[in-house]
């Protein structure tokens, strides 16, 4: 009786000790002097609110750029806007949210459950799509701060012969599939990781993306917009859009007099011959071809998504947690590395290496997922980029391939028909 | 309607039905936020101060910079944030200092106490005197993300490389963690 007494008396005693442990070591003195302790400070981001105004003059720029690409055939004035556009999306927004980088939100929100994207990076994903359904790559044109900081520096374009062209037109679904996987994943925004021109419209980042971003612009005095045409992902899919667009510019306005002259104003290649009457190819042969390619299509897929099945291991390695739990089942010795970060924090954070192991083992059935998807995707598009190979269309002018034609106007200034 | 046109509406009918489907199951699932921005943020409890935000940020010197939450600070002489362990001589001599750029200033209040002040324009946040302030004081260094110089990335580049996972993406009305308490989420937002 006597000790519960005690014990009764001391708990209060015991607790407030408890208590003091989560107290400072050290308590904030009671000054004499006048002395007023200074609060943080918490700088507001740039801009506030101000997403909203993006999205409207996003959308301005792609309407007036439509509107001059087709209605009013003017050049300047989609000079004008490509400029408008690298020094605002580019100097003055810092590049951050763009079009490009809104693919990999868009995937995630799509993926993830967790993730909850901001209605401005939707609408920047879906705008230039809409517009492009409509009047083609008019984003493209002028509206994305990537493409216009390289369309302002072409200098003397040289031709890249067709074959090199369509070979290197891979790239960009490659480039789409990959950044969709691993931004799905939630391993990483590769686009954004890799994107080579924002460091020089923040004149400030990674040293060796500004060169790599710098090569692009030196090589794009040469090769008209290199980074739209061979690498750009969201440039394939506003590739396959404007292909369906309802009203696309046309080069003439009128009737095409077959003066050439738009061929030599495109930097782009991106202007188709008309056929001549013996060029035309044997018909039966090509629906022969063409038969075979439409076969091979499914046995294409059905190849890449073996492949991409089989890389899934490979490609994981890219996710952190993927990356950790592998170096810690191969290299069990590194535990003792003072100097590895990643294993010390792991170790320290008291997490079991089972637990570590677990959640990688479902990051990689994603990855399995993905994969074989991804090889199925890219399996798909090289079928049909060898089909359009053989399917013979009619042209009977100059006019501007619908995929390819980024609506910059040039030709339309150089078109001598009234 | 020749073939020509049909192929081509239909092919932009197919398209259309895709991206209302893709935005239709974003939107159903209830993941669009109109409110709109958000913005990086470390929380101060689960930082280690590994060093990394000094190095992987995409900006020269990096947007993170450390805070002093002055409600949590003893004003304390010997500093763990400030002087380098088993330092002779308790002056402001660069080698007593454990600030290797010397950012963090110090004053004096009254006898026996300092006021420790952070000069942002040269901290790049090494994280030394944060781990320093933790070992030995109180705790009330803490590196926070500085959204004036944030440049705000679609992915943070420091986010990806943080081994405790520190960062996360949080909604602007959040964006600073700045410690009120000793012990977790009790943290203060300071708006």
């Amino acid at each position: 009786m006597k000790w519960l007494k005690i014990i009764l008396f001391l708990l209060p005693l015991l607790l407030a000790f408890s208590d003091l442990e989560a107290q400072q070591r050290f308590p904030k003195p009671e000054f004499h002097t006048k002395y007023t302790q200074p609060t943080p400070t918490t700088p507001e981001p740039r801009g506030v609110g101000m997403e909203f105004v993006d999205v409207l003059v996003l959308l301005v720029v792609l309407s007036l750029t439509s509107w001059f690409a087709i209605k009013k055939r003017s050049r300047n004035g989609i000079l004008l806007l490509t400029i408008f556009s690298a020094i605002y999306f580019g100097f003055y927004r810092n590049g951050c949210i763009c079009s490009v980088g809104s693919i990999q939100n868009v995937a995630l929100a799509f993926a993830d459950p967790k993730y909850v994207i901001s209605l401005y990076a939707l609408l920047f994903f879906l705008l230039p799509l809409i517009f492009c359904l409509f009047f083609g790559r008019v984003f493209c044109g002028a509206a994305c701060p990537l493409g216009a900081i390289q369309d302002l520096l072409i200098y003397k374009p040289i031709t890249i012969p067709a074959w090199l062209r369509k070979t290197l037109g891979f790239i960009p679904y490659l480039y789409l599939g990959l950044a969709v996987l691993y931004a799905a994943t939630g391993t990483e925004f590769i686009i954004c990781r890799y994107d080579p021109f924002i460091g020089i419209y923040r004149m400030n980042g990674p040293h060796l993306m500004i060169y790599l971003g710098i090569a692009f612009l030196l090589m794009g005095l040469f090769i008209a917009r290199p980074y739209c045409r061979f690498f750009c992902p969201y440039g394939a899919i506003l590739n396959v859009f404007s292909r369906f667009s309802r009203r696309h510019l046309s080069v003439f306005p009128t009737k095409c007099i077959q003066c050439k002259l738009c061929t030599t104003a495109c930097p782009f290649e991106a202007i188709d011959f008309p056929d001549e009457e013996k060029s035309k190819p044997d018909t039966k042969s090509n629906t022969r071809r063409f038969i075979l390619y439409m076969a091979l299509i499914p046995v294409l897929m059905l190849a890449g998504a073996w492949i991409g099945s089989k890389s899934h291991v490979f490609l994981s390695k890219a996710h952190p947690d993927v990356y950790l739990a592998e170096l810690l089942i191969s290299h069990p010795e590194l535990k003792t590395d003072s100097k590895n970060i990643d294993i010390q924090t792991f170790l320290a954070s008291g997490k079991s290496l089972e637990t570590l192991v677990e959640e990688a083992q479902i990051i990689r059935d994603k990855f399995y997922t993905g994969s074989w998807i991804l090889g199925a995707f890219l399996g798909l598009v090289i079928g049909l980029m060898a089909m359009n190979q053989v399917i013979f269309r009619r042209r009977e002018d100059y006019q501007a391939n619908k995929g390819n034609c980024y609506g910059c106007a040039r030709c339309l200034d150089y078109c001598p028909v009234e | 309607m020749n073939r020509k046109t049909f192929i081509n509406n239909s092919g932009r009918l197919i398209l259309l039905g895709g991206l209302v489907y893709l935005t239709g199951s974003i939107f159903f699932k209830r993941k669009v936020s109109a409110s709109g921005k958000y913005v990086w943020q470390i929380d101060p409890f689960k930082c280690m101060q590994c060093g990394r935000c000094a190095t992987q940020c995409v900006r020269d010197i990096s947007a993170v910079k450390c805070v002093h939450a002055y409600q949590l600070c003893g004003y304390c002489d010997l500093c763990g944030g400030y002087f380098k362990p088993n330092t002779h001589k308790l002056n402001t001599g660069a080698e007593s200092q454990l600030c290797p750029t010397g950012a963090l200033k110090r004053k004096f209040v009254e006898e026996p106490f300092f006021e420790y002040k952070i000069d942002e324009k040269l901290c790049n946040a090494c994280g030394k005197c944060v781990k320093g302030c933790g070992s030995f004081g109180n705790g009330s260094l803490q590196l926070q993300i500085r959204h004036n110089l944030c440049q705000n990335c679609n992915e943070c580049s420091i986010a990806r490389m943080c081994p405790s996972n520190a960062i996360s993406r949080v909604p602007i009305e959040a964006a600073y963690q700045i410690k009120g308490d000793f012990k977790n989420p009790a943290v203060t937002n300071p708006k």
